[in-house]
């Protein structure tokens, strides 16, 4: 069966979002979105997405607060952050590179990075740029730190990265990056020249696991529809939505 | 319906805003007035303090360019899709303008504090960031509940606006306006000294007396102006009225990217005879 890359990634990240019931997508973020509202599809009322943008799948009615609040009460389970620079600790970097506060390069800013990464269990890095540019050996400006001394009350940090060569594991306890498989045409030697930092590699890394039929019906039949509300360009170009 | 006798004009309310005044303002999709905010560039304004609940595009990007901003708190400043925010980029990179990092729920607890009339709010999280490496009115104490010491957590102290701005979709000849389900609008009115809104359309009876339209309705106690201005979120969107206007976007991104055409947009757009009120 033929499947393009978003819907390989829609699909590995379907998995990690396996057992959550609250799923929250920030901006920008189309195929996370196509992740979330699979889960939701599959898990016949018990898992509930909210995709910031979206009038239809937003459950949420009392402004800006109350996505963060919920977090703070543990009641948002998995949610994606992006990053200017990302580094192997998994610190990651929003606000720019160089010197701070007039940086070389200035990014938008931290956004709810600050908060969410301390507060949601699995947050997913999503971050398709693989380059040295990117992906450093330490961030210039830590928006939100990987991982936090044992008294600071954290529930919540970075599970996962995905970027457009591979996907990484983060390892709580080691706070390192762990290679967990290679997208379609990338090699363990063009991960490892791009990034900048060191990652643990298992001898036997393989290919991301290819997308189950089932779910790939679902996501075309269904999911292209329900996404397009928000990124019908996405769901129109990326999965042949025709609406 | 006939505009209330008691409104003023956007740019009568633009003078009522002083040089050097700490603004409140809300998110893109949470009725940005951007009406106020051209009407602000007119007047010439300098100095002032932006606080965006909790992030902003275009309204602090053109204020920024305008040359009318000292200094921003906030926790992001995108034209999202459209790209990065340019008079934003290169303000903060030449330090032309005084930066205060934040993240999002922090500029909330802020706010909130100030709401409460307390002191501070504590909030999970931003402990070991560089966010709170440089913020030295954020600070960290160890949780008093905590029994056995320890668990250090962040407070944020109350920050007051002089003036909550926004764009609301109704006012009435109370003096009330609706804001439906914009939240961080009635937050930002209830923690402002004062609060200095346009509206979309005016509704004909009292908000307050309409059991379906109180909840989203902010009473004339907190509010100071009003101001009637059809489409003044344009180019962003007023939810439940109008969608943004992307190609307006998209223009704007590619004019701001160099202080001339920028001028020229500002001619255009806020100076010039076809500038849209």
């Amino acid at each position: 069966m033929e499947y393009s890359r978003e819907e390989l990634l829609i699909c590995a990240i379907a998995r990690m979002l396996d057992g959550c019931r609250n799923i929250a997508v920030g901006t920008a973020s189309p195929i996370p979105g196509s992740a979330a509202l699979l889960v939701q599809a599959l898990s016949d009322g018990a898992a509930r997405a909210s995709i910031l943008g979206s009038n239809i799948h937003n459950p949420f009615n009392d402004g800006g607060p109350e996505l963060f609040d919920r977090a703070g009460q543990g009641r948002v389970d998995a949610f994606f952050l992006g990053g200017g620079q990302i580094d192997g600790e998994g610190n990651i970097n929003l606000v720019g590179t160089g010197p701070y506060p007039e940086p070389d390069t200035r990014f938008p800013g931290s956004f709810g990075s600050g908060y969410l990464y301390f507060t949601v269990p699995r947050v997913i890095l999503f971050r398709e740029e693989h380059s040295r540019r990117v992906f450093v050996d330490k961030v210039d400006f830590i928006s939100a730190p990987g991982w936090s001394p044992p008294d600071v009350h954290r529930p919540g940090g970075p599970y996962a990265l995905i970027t457009s060569l591979c996907i990484f594991m983060y390892d709580k306890m080691l706070h390192r990056f762990r290679l967990e498989g290679l997208l379609p045409g990338a090699t363990l030697e063009e991960v490892r020249d791009n990034t900048g930092f060191d990652f643990d590699c298992p001898d036997d890394v393989g290919p991301v696991a290819p997308p189950e039929p089932d779910r790939l019906d679902l996501i075309r039949s269904r999911i292209a529809g329900e996404i397009a509300e928000t990124y019908p360009e996405f769901a129109r170009t990326r999965l042949g939505w025709d609406g | 319906m006939s505009v209330p006798e008691t409104y003023l004009s956007a740019d009568e309310i633009a003078s009522r805003i002083p040089d050097g005044a700490l603004i409140g303002v809300p998110k893109e999709d949470g009725g940005v007035s951007m009406v106020l905010t051209r009407a602000l560039i007119r007047r010439k304004a300098r100095d002032l303090r932006l606080l965006t609940v909790p992030v902003s595009s275009i309204q602090a990007d053109m204020l920024i360019g305008a040359g009318c901003v000292a200094e921003i708190e906030t926790s992001g400043v995108s034209m999202g899709e459209f790209g990065y925010a340019p008079n934003f980029r290169r303000a903060v990179e030449k330090g032309d303008i005084v930066i205060r990092d934040a993240t999002c729920p922090a500029l909330y607890a802020e706010l909130q504090a100030s709401e409460k009339g307390a002191p501070f709010m504590p909030l999970r999280g931003i402990l070991g960031s560089d966010i709170l490496a440089n913020r030295s009115d954020w600070k960290t104490i160890d949780n008093p509940m905590a029994e056995g010491g320890g668990d250090p957590v962040v407070l944020l102290p109350a920050v007051q606006p002089d003036f909550a701005v926004f764009h609301a979709r109704y006012g009435d000849k109370y003096g009330n306006v609706w804001v439906g389900a914009r939240r961080e609008c009635v937050l930002l009115a209830h923690a402002s000294a004062q609060s200095l809104v346009t509206v979309e359309e005016i509704w004909d009876g009292n908000l307050m007396e309409d059991d379906r339209m109180l909840a989203g309705t902010i009473p004339p106690v907190y509010i100071n102006a009003v101001a009637h201005a059809p489409r003044g979120a344009w180019p962003l969107s007023l939810p439940g009225c109008y969608e943004r206007d992307g190609e307006h976007l998209k223009t704007y991104v590619s004019a701001a990217k160099s202080k001339e055409n920028f001028a020229v947009y500002l001619d255009r757009y806020v100076f010039g005879k076809q500038a849209a009120a």
